[in-house]
């Protein structure tokens, strides 16, 4: 069964059916691609217990000829590292979704399609096993979160929409000479040109052809994680888009740049990678530690999540720096959980704004008593982000300092630093929203967590606790990718 | 010479011999019907391309083969570029019938220029010999400027007709000196003797060098490619937006044809000589392009800057000097002319051209504001489009040229151009409409422009392997 192509296929058979929708039926509109996006993770779920976890490779190989003058095949497959975030990119979907239910009362046709095409281009990604295939994917993502940004986002949102998509293009260039580059110079080694990925793994590029064509792949994935200094689109973008839109540029569009050193800068360019270990490190140090602070400073909710994104996908970054298993582990599993925790952030801060209309921290203070339910998924989101034990976060960011720490002791000391002041950015935003007395009249009569808000809180939260609790089964799915991957590294 | 005038000679011809003729007869059927033949000219032009089509398709059953003792050449290259003018001419026919009623502009000789401008490209690219060349070349151009100045009563359009006649005769004029001095040297007009006599010359002989510095100010000039660029912004802006969508695809790529089969035939020895040159033009086209297209709030005028920036990409292609990048510039010419014609058929559906004239357009015809994303995304050169294979194509010949910072600069401007495609978007979908602007019916014609490019910029980008096949083809040498 071509599994994976129908798991692509949906959401895109979904936006071309959503089209005959007619707009005035919003209500059919909505029903049809939450049923959609909902399908998909019916379909998605069953890969976990399908995936065998002994075999190495890729598994659920689909290929098809797209352009044979070219080399470049349709072939899609999953190894654990992407098998973890299709998982989180189907579950996201959905949440997503089913989170705009009453936020989105403009063009809402417009708006589930853009988030039907952007959940196409999202799985494709993570299922590409071509380059090309990749970059399209790679590229298909900007347009519809440029309208999501644009259309329904907060008041900047022509500016941050447009900052968002010329950063990423300005990266994804960049990147596209790259794999060029790589194409031809593969090309003229294996004798063929092809974009398939584990033939140019077999390519042994020369350290000088790898040094540039890593630089140029770094630019393209760097500015999508956003390491620091590239990360001046993300708070923008972030902040003024709409909460589905928050969600998934947070949760999944983010990964896109890890993923992208994961699967393709480490293992094609192992020799470059290594000498540019220290850089990405100290970057991501920097990012920890610069996000981290900046979240001591801001005045607004929403804006300190994403800020605090910065800071997170910084030890994502580091594990990846420190190149050996538990470090790659760390980071692919952190990459899920922050998809997790942050998504959660992101939900939460918009229900806030859906009932008051404002992000501004100081108005708010006492929530807990008149939203009590609120106050504790709010909770465990805080933990979870903020890397206390037993929670998703915790595991994650331990294994990654574990990794780092082995590489050199400064930089798991630097990190931790961040974790220091991650607790305190967070804890104290829950403190100045939630704790205290209830000073601002406008909040007594919020009402507490709907049904439908629940629906889509419990299946993040339910995850949060069960990774922290029992990280064996993720770790289980990583094992054999991330050995493989390290032992190109040499590590 | 036993045959002064063969059958293969006629066959050779018969395209260029429809479409003259059926020129002709709609400036005849106008003269004698009036007012009452107006509303059958499309009737006449298209039965008048279908034919020229059935022609082209009976010459690619023989192709290869030469004519009028080599002064037309029947090949690939020239039946591809030769069907990429066919289908330009078809869309513009189509796109203009309403545009022209709406203009009260409805004369008949208008399609008959279209198909005498067409009947002049063809020369362009089957042309193997100067004389033939030139006459194509004026053919075309002449027909272009009556075109540009067709609104007589718009101020705009007569100053666009005369800017584009004067400065169009005065390149036409240093083109045609260095077509003297190349017969000069070889005391011949047919590429072949050219190319011996050229060959014999080292690449930097002085005479060479100045007819090469002439004929390039020649051809830059007539696709638009900085620094002979000055005329198209305005010239676009004001000739009529079907005109413009004609000037800006047709006229470009024929000339592009025509670069080709200069530089690569006759001059192709004297590579060391003019590869240079058309580096620089390249690049300041693509900065000169970009960076004045980034401040337009004309559409018509934003398009102009962004086809000089266009014309950098296709002579980069030319620069890399490789296999890959001809098939690049051809592919690159055939994607070319999928998305500007679509991007030109929103702008007639909507009837506007200043960017304030999209505002709200996806509220008021999602449909086409859908499809000039599509095209815009395309222009920029982002997957999954025809523009992006163009690119891709143009980016990879000068990688396996070693010109790795040529490519890079070429990548960059991508980012650059999507800001001012994106402000068209922008426009269309994020700007409230301005009060009391109705939704305007398309056209049939328009119709069925936007589809066939619509289905050609997404399909050459979905699934491109056809085209690159055919690329391929044309440009096997």
């Amino acid at each position: 069964m071509p599994w994976l192509t129908a798991l692509l296929a949906l959401p895109l058979v979904g936006f071309v059916v959503l089209l005959a929708i007619p707009g005035r039926a919003t209500g059919a509109v909505r029903l049809w691609a939450n049923a959609v996006l909902l399908g998909g993770l019916a379909l998605a779920a069953p890969l976990w217990t399908a995936f065998d976890r002994s075999a190495g490779g890729y598994q659920f190989v689909e290929r098809m000829p797209w352009i044979p003058s070219l080399g470049a095949q349709y072939l899609v497959g999953i190894d654990g590292i992407s098998l973890l975030l299709v998982l989180l990119t189907a579950l996201l979907g959905p949440v997503a979704a089913l989170a705009s239910w009453n936020a989105i009362a403009e063009r809402v046709k417009e708006f589930y399609a853009m988030l039907l095409l952007l959940q196409f281009g999202m799985l494709g990604l993570f299922l590409s096993l071509d380059i090309l295939l990749f970059f399209v994917f790679f590229e298909l993502v900007l347009v519809p979160m440029y309208f999501l940004i644009g259309i329904w986002g907060g008041e900047r949102r022509l500016y941050a929409a447009m900052k968002f998509f010329l950063y990423t293009v300005a990266g994804s260039v960049v990147l596209l000479v790259g794999i060029v580059a790589l194409y031809w110079q593969g090309g003229q080694q294996l004798g063929r040109a092809t974009f398939e990925l584990t033939e140019l793994l077999r390519a042994q590029l020369p350290v000088e052809t790898q040094r540039w064509l890593f630089w140029a792949f770094f630019l393209g994935f760097a500015i999508k994680v956003p390491m620091v200094p590239f990360h001046t689109w993300l708070p923008d973008a972030h902040t003024e888009a709409p909460t589905a839109g928050s969600v998934l540029l947070a949760g999944v569009l983010l990964k896109m740049g890890t993923y992208g050193f994961v699967r393709l800068s480490l293992p094609l360019f192992p020799d470059a990678a290594r000498e540019a270990a220290p850089v990405l490190a100290v970057l991501s140090i920097a990012a920890i530690l610069y996000g981290a602070l900046i979240c001591l400073a801001q005045q607004d909710w929403k804006r300190l999540v994403a800020y605090s994104s910065v800071s997170h996908m910084g030890f994502c970054t580091l594990g990846l720096a420190a190149m050996n298993a538990n470090g790659l582990a760390g980071s692919v599993l952190q990459q899920v959980n922050h998809g997790i925790s942050t998504s959660l952030l992101f939900l939460l801060v918009g229900y806030v704004y859906e009932r008051r209309h404002t992000r501004q921290i100081a108005d708010f203070g006492g929530l807990a008593m008149v939203m009590p339910r609120f106050a504790f998924v709010f909770a465990v989101a805080v933990f979870s982000s903020a890397g206390l034990p037993l929670l998703n976060g915790f595991i994650g960011e331990f294994t990654i300092l574990q990794g780092a720490f082995v590489v050199n002791r400064a930089w798991a000391a630097a990190a931790v630093g961040g974790i220091v002041l991650g607790a305190a950015y967070l804890l104290w935003l829950y403190q100045r929203t939630m704790l205290g007395d209830l000073r601002n009249e406008a909040n007594r009569e919020l009402p507490d967590l709907t049904a439908r808000e629940w629906a889509t809180v419990l299946p993040l939260l339910g995850l949060a606790v069960a990774i922290g609790v029992y990280p064996q089964p993720w770790f289980a799915v990583l094992e054999r990718p991330v050995l493989e991957l390290a032992g190109r590294l040499g590590r | 010479m036993s045959h002064f005038y063969t059958d293969v000679d006629h066959f050779a011809l018969l395209p260029a011999i429809l479409l003259a003729l059926f020129g002709c007869a709609v400036f005849l059927f106008d003269f004698l019907l009036g007012e009452r033949s107006r509303r059958w000219q499309l009737a006449l032009v298209l039965p008048g391309l279908a034919l020229t089509g059935w022609q082209l398709a009976r010459q690619g059953e023989i192709a290869p083969f030469t004519a009028f003792h080599g002064a037309l050449t029947i090949d690939a290259f020239g039946l591809f570029f030769n069907w990429l003018f066919l289908l330009t001419a078809g869309l513009v026919a189509l796109l203009s019938y309403r545009y022209l009623e709406v203009e009260q502009e409805h004369q008949g000789e208008y399609y008959g220029l279209v198909l005498m401008a067409q009947a002049g490209a063809y020369f362009l690219a089957v042309g193997t010999e100067l004389i033939t060349i030139f006459v194509g070349l004026e053919t075309m151009s002449i027909s272009f400027y009556v075109l540009a100045g067709f609104l007589r009563r718009s101020r705009r359009s007569n100053e666009a007709a005369l800017k584009y006649l004067l400065l169009g005769a005065f390149s036409s004029g240093i083109l045609a000196y260095g077509f003297s001095i190349l017969y000069g040297l070889a005391g011949s007009t047919y590429f072949a003797d050219i190319a011996a006599a050229v060959g014999a010359r080292p690449a930097f002989d002085p005479l060479t060098v100045l007819a090469i510095l002439t004929v390039s100010a020649g051809v830059l000039f007539k696709i638009a490619a900085a620094p002979f660029h000055m005329w198209a912004p305005d010239v676009y802006e004001g000739a009529p937006t079907a005109v413009t969508a004609y000037l800006a695809v047709g006229s470009k790529i024929a000339s592009v044809a025509l670069l080709l089969r200069l530089f690569l035939g006759p001059l192709g020895t004297a590579r060391a000589a003019w590869e240079p040159l058309l580096l620089v033009a390249a690049v300041v086209s693509l900065t000169v392009g970009n960076l004045a297209a980034l401040t337009q709030t004309n559409v018509k005028r934003l398009l102009a800057y962004s086809s000089i920036a266009h014309a950098g990409y296709l002579l980069l292609g030319v620069v890399a000097g490789n296999a890959t990048g001809l098939r690049g510039v051809a592919i690159y010419a055939g994607a070319y002319v999928f998305m500007t014609l679509g991007a030109f058929a929103v702008l007639l559906g909507v009837h506007g051209e200043e960017l304030g004239d999209l505002n709200g357009l996806a509220r008021r015809q999602p449909a086409v504001a859908a499809a000039m994303v599509v095209f815009l995304v395309s222009l920029a050169g982002l997957p999954p489009t025809a523009g992006f294979v163009g690119k891709y194509y143009v980016f990879l010949a000068l990688i396996e040229a070693g010109r790795y910072v040529l490519a890079l600069v070429g990548a960059v401007y991508v980012a650059v151009a999507l800001f001012y495609y994106f402000r068209v978007v922008r426009c269309m979908f994020l700007e409230p409409a301005a009060e009391g602007v109705a939704r305007v019916g398309l056209s049939a014609g328009v119709r069925v422009a936007l589809g066939v490019t619509g289905v050609l910029t997404l399909g050459a980008g979905v699934y491109p392997e056809p085209l690159l096949q055919w690329a391929v083809r044309a440009v096997l040498k």
